[in-house]
């Protein structure tokens, strides 16, 4: 019954999914353009703006990281039935939680706490 | 079934046990990913760290100054040559090819050892001009992340030796293949922090 | 006195005749000669009985989950007493220092005493007793054979161990941190702490914390991949459940731990500026990083107690939980959100208005799931036919206690109340509260409650009251005039005060203290006496309270193997279901049973990491050279070990099992 299949069939679970040759080619072109490109921005000074081109590193960054995700480590909704991404998407918020709030919380320290970078405040004291 | 069959008041008489030995699955794959999840959050401190004291430079040297991102470009290159051969090991340990997955590994672990050698060639010029950890918040925090990456590789490097005298001497046996799949997932995973420590670190940390 | 200091330095780094305090400090001598004299005699009595063998192969070695939960506890408990020992001298000292009256200890000494208290209850009692109870009944609750990685759960174990010894040696050996138990920078800075005691706590959370998160890792693998067949996720026993929680919280927070303190080692051992006053660093960094891991550990801590007392409602009160799914969510809920509170802990260092009004509101929102589980609790026991067994008392004190401490919790979330309070005895009063009336109550229900499982006879119920009647009256008297004092403006971590009008409240607190020392001496007597009367109080059935889930399905103590059959699962509350169909327990058919082997790898790796960690604290440079290629190359050497498991014999489980067999036909008889 159910509960017998379960037994039988889990012995060829390892659960990993395996890449092939051409999804490894193309991971690895991508990576290389993904890298490439954000070098070339900073190296060549190509854009104007400070902002936008932290902007494109950050992004290609991220596009980059999933695209290592996807064809270098396999990740799928699949393996080990979900738990990996599971794992995975509880990392990351909590990655984002610990960086931005650190973050968040230091600025404002730094903001309130050093009177001289604002003047505002001093005003308000005097 | 045996048991259960006189008090239950059910149609169908329900199975309580299983009367053949039951095999869970081999959880090493997951337990590894859990383990590299939790080194994440050990990057992501350290990270945090840097975002925070990044641009505290005590009147000393600053990205700008110090970084040479031609070279970081050639040691990203390092990373992600060793990381497509890493892939090819794993498609010829899926063959089944003893000789091939060992010629492979070979060359990942070489390229590892490039990469960790141009870390090191780095410090050491860094180290020269007087940017040591010690000057100011920003080269501690920097220093703290980029060998803490590189002390990663570093063991893996040894870690993959290792599991190439395993492979010559027991052949590519279940236990084998699972710890070229766990070091897989560790080389990707450095692969991956890499690409946050030169955009974040270098790229952005060059920008201003 | 030697000829070449250089020599002697080489070897012995800073260690000299002169970091051994007992020679100049009375208490410690004494101390030092009752455990000198304590340690003999137990291994007198060891080798007398010619017991190491036994010890060797039968525990240290052991990777059987059940033996490993067993000896995690008795870890637990005897540092509890080292660690209550530390507060009851703090409630001496603090009942008699006042204006002219000094105490009887030095402010140096006094010190120690608070940071070691602090340290060891929460890293060395409170852990272990989690951990070894979610080892022992985990993988009995979810019907296998014993958990994910056996190996690992040896090693995780052992340098848990070699963690709290070397936090032990600390107290002949050299000194203690002197810095509170989280040691904040600057103070824990090599400018201000150039002794070895925050070298010491630094590399006892270290080691410790490989092991914490090693069986993180471990258990949450354990209840992903091992449960029983037909045991979904919302078919798990809810300690199962919370014990889940508790291991993602672990690995998601320990590491931040690990990561700082690094930091802070990289700080006093390479002379880096993260968290200096200078040149740079942040110290206030810090205390953020630090309390990312520390308030996630305060829900690692809670939430298995929280379990305990779910299994203990539903059992001594004969029926289902109330609001089983309502419980998980709430678990769940509570894991993610004890992330985004960490800045309640230090509201005062100055971020700011929507800084603090954001997490004094994610704070309160907390004692919601917290709440509705007081409240599934109580409609649990709502027209059930409670027996009032030790496990239940606990239970229902805890209740009443922890809603208390839940509720001061929440003033404290309160940003401006929290500037009046913050680093007062009111927030002492608060966190004993919540962790006493929490996970202490937690625990001690659990071990009552599964010690007949552990060890096939039930606590002396007499004793076992005691031990509940005491503690809990204790507790009131050691804590609530802390209220008081906090609420007048009295600071922690005082070792003298000029006010003699605070002096009596200080003097009940001490005598709550004692009332606690008689509860944890009658918890002992109740495991004594139960030990002497086992005969009378012994249990065949393997179900002595009418228990609803599967650990109370296999005989106690459960063979090693746990279960002759993988058990199959249909409902929630297997057994009580399983009981109900009127299931027969399976006489014949056995088979031969897969099982891991023993093996000394992690108790030697475990105690080559402790050699690394005493040679790291003292400077023995060579030493720790030598130590640590002896931990690289032990862990690529046991790598090498392919054999690593074996199969119990068919005719030794229908041995076993026959015996139960008769046993349980005796009875019914």
């Amino acid at each position: 019954m159910s509960a017998h299949s379960h037994a039988h069939d889990d012995h060829h679970g390892d659960g990993a999914s395996h890449g092939t040759f051409k999804s490894y080619l193309i991971g690895f072109i991508l990576s290389v353009i993904l890298t490439a490109i954000p070098f070339w921005l900073v190296m060549d000074s190509v854009l104007d703006s400070k902002v936008a081109t932290a902007l494109w590193i950050m992004g290609l960054g991220v596009v980059q990281i999933v695209v290592h995700m996807v064809y270098f480590l396999h990740m799928n909704t699949k393996s080990e039935g979900g738990w990996n991404m599971l794992a995975l998407i509880f990392t990351i918020v909590i990655v984002a939680i610990a960086i931005a709030g650190s973050l968040w919380v230091m600025y404002h320290l730094n903001t309130n706490m050093m009177p001289q970078m604002d003047h505002e405040m001093i005003k308000s004291f005097g | 079934m045996t048991m259960a069959n006189n008090t239950a008041s059910q149609t169908e008489a329900p199975v309580f046990y299983l009367k053949e030995e039951h095999h869970p699955e081999t959880g090493t794959m997951l337990g590894f990913w859990i383990y590299l999840m939790s080194d994440c959050l050990i990057f992501a401190i350290l990270f945090a760290t840097h975002g925070v004291l990044g641009r505290n430079y005590a009147a000393g040297p600053s990205p700008a100054d110090l970084f040479d991102l031609k070279l970081v470009a050639i040691n990203t290159s390092m990373l992600l040559f060793s990381s497509i051969t890493y892939g090819f090991a794993m498609l010829q340990m899926e063959k089944g090819k003893i000789a091939g997955t060992q010629l492979w590994l070979a060359i990942t672990g070489l390229f590892g050892i490039a990469f960790v050698g141009l870390e090191l060639y780095e410090f050491h010029h860094l180290w020269h001009i007087g940017a040591t950890p010690m000057r100011s918040g920003f080269l501690s925090a920097f220093y703290t992340l980029v060998a803490t990456h590189g002390l990663h590789v570093t063991f893996g490097i040894i870690w993959l030796v290792t599991l190439m005298v395993q492979v010559s001497k027991r052949g590519l046996i279940p236990e084998n293949k699972r710890r070229l799949m766990c070091l897989s997932m560790f080389w990707h995973f450095l692969d991956v922090v890499w690409i946050g420590v030169f955009s974040v670190v270098y790229l952005l940390g060059v920008l201003g | 006195m030697f000829s070449n200091p250089d020599l002697l330095h080489f070897i012995f780094g800073r260690l000299s005749i002169d970091s051994i305090p007992m020679f100049h400090e009375p208490i410690v001598a004494v101390t030092f000669a009752a455990v000198v004299l304590g340690g003999l005699v137990v291994m007198g009595a060891l080798t007398y009985f010619r017991l190491w063998g036994y010890l060797w192969n039968e525990w240290v070695t052991s990777i059987d989950h059940k033996k490993i939960g067993i000896m995690y506890i008795i870890l637990a408990i005897v540092m509890l007493l080292r660690g209550f020992a530390d507060a009851l001298m703090m409630r001496a000292q603090q009942a008699v220092a006042f204006g002219d009256v000094a105490g009887y200890l030095p402010p140096d000494h006094y010190d120690q005493i608070f940071t070691a208290h602090g340290v060891i209850m929460i890293f060395f009692v409170a852990m272990p007793l989690v951990t070894g109870l979610m080892n022992f009944v985990v993988p009995l609750q979810i019907g296998a054979r014993d958990v994910a990685f056996p190996f690992l759960n040896n090693f995780s174990f052992w340098m848990t161990t070699c963690g709290a010894v070397l936090i032990m040696v600390s107290l002949f050996v050299g000194e203690f941190a002197k810095t509170g138990w989280l040691a904040y920078p600057p103070l824990s800075d090599i400018v201000y702490s150039p002794g070895v005691g925050v070298d010491y706590y630094i590399w006892a959370l270290q080691i410790a914390g490989v092991g914490t998160l090693l069986s993180g890792v471990n258990l949450i693998v354990t209840i992903v991949k091992m449960r029983a067949p037909g045991m979904s996720m919302m078919k798990m026993p809810v300690f199962t459940w919370t014990s889940l929680c508790t291991n993602i919280l672990i690995v998601a927070a320990f590491p931040v731990l690990t990561a700082v303190l690094v930091l802070l080692g990289l700080d006093r051992y390479a002379g880096t500026n993260f968290f200096t006053n200078d040149l740079g660093g942040n110290a206030m960094m810090y205390i953020n990083l630090i309390w990312i891991w520390g308030h996630p550990e305060v829900y690692i801590l809670i939430l298995p107690a929280f379990g305990v007392f779910s299994e203990v409602v539903s059992t001594f009160c004969r029926k289902r939980l109330f609001g089983y799914n309502s419980m998980v969510y709430a678990t769940v809920v509570i894991t993610i959100l004890s992330y985004i509170v960490w800045l309640h802990h230090f509201f005062t260092m100055g971020s700011g208005a929507s800084v603090n009004a954001f997490f004094g509101i994610t704070t309160m929102i907390i004692s919601i799931p917290t709440g509705a589980k007081v409240f599934n609790w109580l409609f649990t026991m709502y027209k059930g036919r409670i027996s009032f067994d030790v496990p239940m008392l606990w239970t229902i004190g805890f209740m009443l206690t922890f809603v208390i401490g839940g509720m001061t919790g929440v003033m404290l979330a309160v940003p401006p109340a929290d500037f009046v309070l913050h680093n007062s005895l009111f927030l002492i009063a608060h966190f004993h509260n919540v962790i006493i009336g929490g996970v202490v109550f937690g625990m001690f229900a659990g071990i009552v409650y599964w010690f007949p499982k552990a060890f096939g006879f039930k606590l002396d119920e007499f004793w076992g009251k005691m031990s509940f009647w005491l503690w809990t009256i204790g507790f009131y008297f050691a804590f609530m005039p802390l209220y008081v004092l906090g609420l007048m403006g009295v600071t922690r971590r005082m070792s003298h005060f000029d006010d003699p009008s605070l002096q009596i409240w200080f003097v009940i607190a001490a005598f709550g203290a004692v009332l606690i020392a008689g509860g944890i001496g009658s918890f002992i007597m109740s495991i004594v006496v139960a030990v002497i009367k086992r005969d009378k109080l012994r249990d065949e059935t393997g179900d002595p309270w009418g228990g609803r889930t599967l650990e109370w399905s296999t005989s106690s103590p459960p063979p090693a193997y746990n279960f002759a059959f993988t058990p199959v699962i249909h409902e929630l509350d297997a057994w009580a279901d399983m009981k109900k169909r009127g299931y027969v327990r399976p006489t014949s058919g056995f088979i031969d049973i897969h099982m891991p082997k023993n093996t000394g790898a992690g108790f030697i790796l475990a105690a080559i990491s402790l050699v690394l960690g005493f040679a790291l604290v003292w400077h023995i440079w060579w030493l720790v050279a030598v130590s640590f290629i002896l931990l690289v190359g032990g862990a690529i050497a046991h790598t090498f070990n392919y054999d690593r498991d074996y199969h119990i014999p068919a005719s030794e489980v229908v041995a076993t099992e026959d015996e139960r067999t008769a046993l349980l036909a005796k009875q019914q008889a």
